[in-house]
C-alpha cells in the first residue's frame, strides 16, 4: 500500500518504514518554535524537568512577535523571559524586534524550514511550513518543553484529504480566496485531525506566498497539517536560502486518501468570511451594503510581498476613505525594507494608511489596531471568533488583500473591480 | 481514573480559543489570573458563577483555534473538573491531557446534557450518567497512550521519566 507525502515524513522521522493513519508514533523533530505568548510557559515547564541545556540550540527558534513591540509592563517580562533564556542556552535563531518578522514569514524567509522535514511550534499557525512539502504542526507549549529537552514528539498519524485544484484563476483570486472557499465548503472541523493535501494546476500556478497563505489556514479548517507538492517554485524560494540540505517526499499514486475532493477554481470569485466563523464565507458579488471602520492588511496570512503589491495597486493614487482606518503590516523587516524599495510603501502612506514594524499585534487583538464595541473590520487575517480583534461585540470580516483594500477605499466591503 | 460528579455548564459548537480565553489577558501565564476570565466571551457571567468542581458541556470543536495552552489552564483553574464534548479540536486535546484537565469526548451526552443538569462521569466504565435527567451516555474511550500519559500525571512527569532513564 503507497503511502502519502505526510506519512512518508513522519514514517522517516520515527525511524520506521510505513506509517498508516491513527498509529501512535515517536518522531524526531527538525525544528521547534515559540513566541512571546507560548515560549514564557515552556521556558518555565523546561526548567521543571531539570534540564541544564536544549537538545540543540540550532534547532530551538523563540521570536517575540505577538505583543511586540512590548505593548504592556506585562508583555515586556513576557518577551524578556524569551531574551534570557535565548542568550543563556545560546540559541543561534532569536530574532529581536527591528530585526525579526512575524514568525510564519520569518521562518521560511530565513530558510529554516525545508521539504521533507518535521517541525513543530507552539503556535497553531505553524501549519504555514506546509508550503515547502514539510510536515508543521502546531501544539501547545508542554510539548513544546518536552520537544525542548528531548528532541522528539508524539504524534497520531493523521488520515488524509486530498484537495484537487484545477481551472485558471479569475483576476483578483489568491490563495485567500481558494482557502476561504474550502473552507467554506468543508467547514472549520471539515478536516479535524486530518492533513490537507493540496494539488492540481492551479496550485502548481500559484506563487509560493499564495502557498504560504493556503497552508497557513489549514488549521481554520481544523487540520492537523496542510501540505504542497515541491515543484519548480519551491526549489527556486529555497536557492541560496536553505540551510540545511533536504529531501522531497511525494505521495505514491496508491496512497490512501480519506477523501478526495475537486474544485473549479475558475468558479470562484473573491471570498469574505462574515463573523464569527471562518466558515461562514460568501462571494464577493453577495455580500451586500457592509460598512466598515478599519481595515488590517498583514499577518502570518498575508503580510507577504505579494499581498502587499496586490494592495499598493489597489491604492495606487488612491485615498482611504476618510471613515476608514487602514493599517498595513509587513510580516518582516526584509519585506517591509523590499517594499520601501519597490515604492509601496509611499503608495500606502499616501493613500492615507498607518504602516508599522512587523507584529501580531490586531490580528489577535493584541494592540495595534484595536476595535472599540460594534466597530467593524475587513482583514486579511485568519480568524474572525467573537472578540478575535477586540470588543466582544465587534466584528471581523476575513478577506484577500485586493479585497482588503478595494474596501478601505469604498469605505465598505468592496470588490477590487469597483475601485480598479 | 476516578469518577467525577459534577453540575453542568451548557455551550454550543465550536467554542474556540478566544472564547475561552480572550488574547487581550494573554500578557501573563498566571493560571489563577487566566481563570477569572474564563469562557467570559462566550458568557461574560460565566467566571462569577462557576464553583470548584462543576463540569463544562459543549458540542462539536471544542477548543478550536489557538494553540495557546492557557485555554485548558485557565479552565483548570478555574476550578472546572472535567470538560464534555461532541468533539474537540486536536490541539485543545493534546494540550488538555498534556497539562492534566479531563477532557471526554461523548456526542451523545453532549447532545442530551443541559445546563444545571448533575451528571456522574465514570471514565473506567467509559459512561456518562445524567442523574437530574436519568439518562445514561457512552463515551468515545481515551486512547491507550494517552490514558498512560494522564496516569503518569501528564506529559512533563511522562518526560521527566525517560530524560531520567538516559542520564
Amino acid at each position: 500500500m503507497g503511502m502519502t507525502v505526510t506519512e512518508k515524513i513522519l514514517a522517516a522521522h520515527a525511524g520506521m518504514e510505513a506509517v498508516e493513519p491513527g498509529q501512535l508514533i515517536n518522531a524526531r523533530i527538525d525544528l521547534a518554535l515559540g513566541n512571546d505568548i507560548t515560549a514564557p510557559l515552556a521556558i518555565k515547564e523546561f526548567r521543571q524537568l531539570g534540564v541544564k541545556k536544549v537538545f540543540d540550540p540550532a534547532r530551538v527558534v523563540l521570536v517575540p512577535d505577538h505583543f511586540t513591540p512590548n505593548k504592556d509592563i506585562k508583555s515586556a517580562e513576557q518577551a524578556k523571559i524569551l531574551r534570557e533564556f535565548a542568550r543563556e542556552q545560546g540559541l543561534e535563531y532569536y530574532y529581536e524586534v527591528g530585526r525579526m518578522g512575524i514568525e510564519h514569514c520569518l521562518l521560511p524567509e530565513e530558510g529554516l524550514v525545508m521539504p521533507g522535514e518535521l517541525v513543530i511550534g507552539a503556535d497553531s499557525h505553524t501549519c504555514t511550513y506546509g508550503a515547502l512539502g514539510a510536515f508543521a504542526t502546531g501544539v501547545g507549549s508542554t510539548d513544546l518543553a518536552a520537544a525542548m529537552a528531548t528532541g522528539e514528539c508524539w504524534f497520531k498519524v493523521p488520515e488524509t484529504i486530498l484537495l484537487r485544484y484545477y481551472g485558471k484563476l479569475r483576476p483578483w483570486v489568491g490563495g485567500k480566496d481558494l482557502i476561504l472557499y474550502t473552507i467554506g465548503d468543508i467547514g472549520v472541523d471539515g478536516a479535524r485531525y486530518m492533513a490537507m493535501e493540496f494539488t492540481g494546476e492551479a496550485i502548481a500556478a500559484l506563487s509560493l506566498d499564495g502557498r504560504f497563505t493556503m497552508a497557513n489556514m489549514a488549521i481554520e479548517a481544523g487540520a492537523k497539517n496542510g501540505i504542497f507538492p515541491v515543484d519548480e517554485k519551491t526549489e527556486e524560494y529555497l536557492r541560496g536560502r536553505a540551510r540545511r540540505p533536504y529531501r522531497v517526499y511525494r505521495s505514491d499514486p496508491d496512497a490512501r486518501y480519506a477523501e478526495v475532493r475537486e474544485y473549479d477554481v475558475s468558479r470562484i470569485e473573491p471570498q469574505v468570511a462574515f463573523p464569527h466563523l471562518p466558515e461562514n464565507t460568501r462571494p464577493i458579488s453577495e455580500v451586500g451594503e457592509i460598512p466598515i471602520d478599519q481595515v488590517v492588511i498583514g499577518s502570518c496570512t498575508n503580510g507577504r510581498m505579494e499581498d502587499l503589491r496586490v494592495a499598493a495597486s489597489i491604492l495606487n493614487g488612491r485615498r482611504v476613505h476618510p471613515e476608514v482606518r487602514l493599517i498595513i503590516i509587513p510580516g518582516t523587516q526584509k519585506i517591509y525594507a523590499q517594499a520601501l524599495e519597490e515604492g509601496l510603501i509611499r503608495i500606502f502612506i499616501e493613500a492615507g494608511a498607518a504602516v508599522s514594524t512587523p507584529t501580531c499585534g490586531p490580528c489577535l487583538g493584541g494592540h495595534m489596531g484595536i476595535l472599540a464595541k460594534g466597530e467593524r473590520a475587513v482583514a486579511t487575517t485568519n480568524r474572525n471568533f467573537v472578540g478575535r480583534m477586540g470588543h466582544p461585540e465587534s466584528e471581523v470580516y476575513l478577506a484577500g488583500p485586493a479585497v482588503a483594500a478595494a474596501s478601505a477605499v469604498k469605505g465598505r466591503i468592496a470588490a477590487p473591480e469597483e475601485v480598479r | 481514573m476516578q469518577p467525577i460528579r459534577g453540575t453542568c455548564h451548557k455551550f454550543g459548537h465550536d467554542i474556540d480559543t478566544d472564547a475561552i480565553i480572550p488574547a487581550r489577558y494573554l500578557n501573563t501565564s498566571d493560571p489563577l489570573e487566566l481563570a477569572r476570565h474564563c469562557m467570559e466571551d462566550a458568557d461574560p457571567e460565566f467566571p462569577g458563577r462557576v464553583k470548584a468542581g462543576d463540569i463544562i458541556v459543549a458540542g462539536k470543536n471544542f477548543g478550536c483555534g489557538s494553540s495557546r495552552e492557557h485555554a485548558p489552564l485557565a479552565i483548570k483553574a478555574a476550578g472546572v473538573a472535567a470538560v464534555i464534548a461532541a468533539s474537540f479540536a486536536r490541539i485543545f486535546y493534546r494540550n488538555a491531557i498534556n497539562i492534566g484537565l479531563p477532557i471526554f469526548e461523548a456526542p451523545e451526552a453532549a447532545a442530551g446534557i443541559e445546563g444545571g443538569d448533575e451528571v456522574l462521569i465514570e471514565p473506567d466504565k467509559g459512561l456518562i450518567t445524567n442523574l437530574t435527567k436519568n439518562e445514561t451516555y457512552r463515551m468515545v474511550p481515551l486512547p491507550p497512550f494517552m490514558q498512560e500519559l494522564m496516569d503518569a500525571g501528564g506529559l512533563m512527569a511522562y518526560v521527566a521519566r525517560k530524560v531520567k532513564d538516559r542520564v
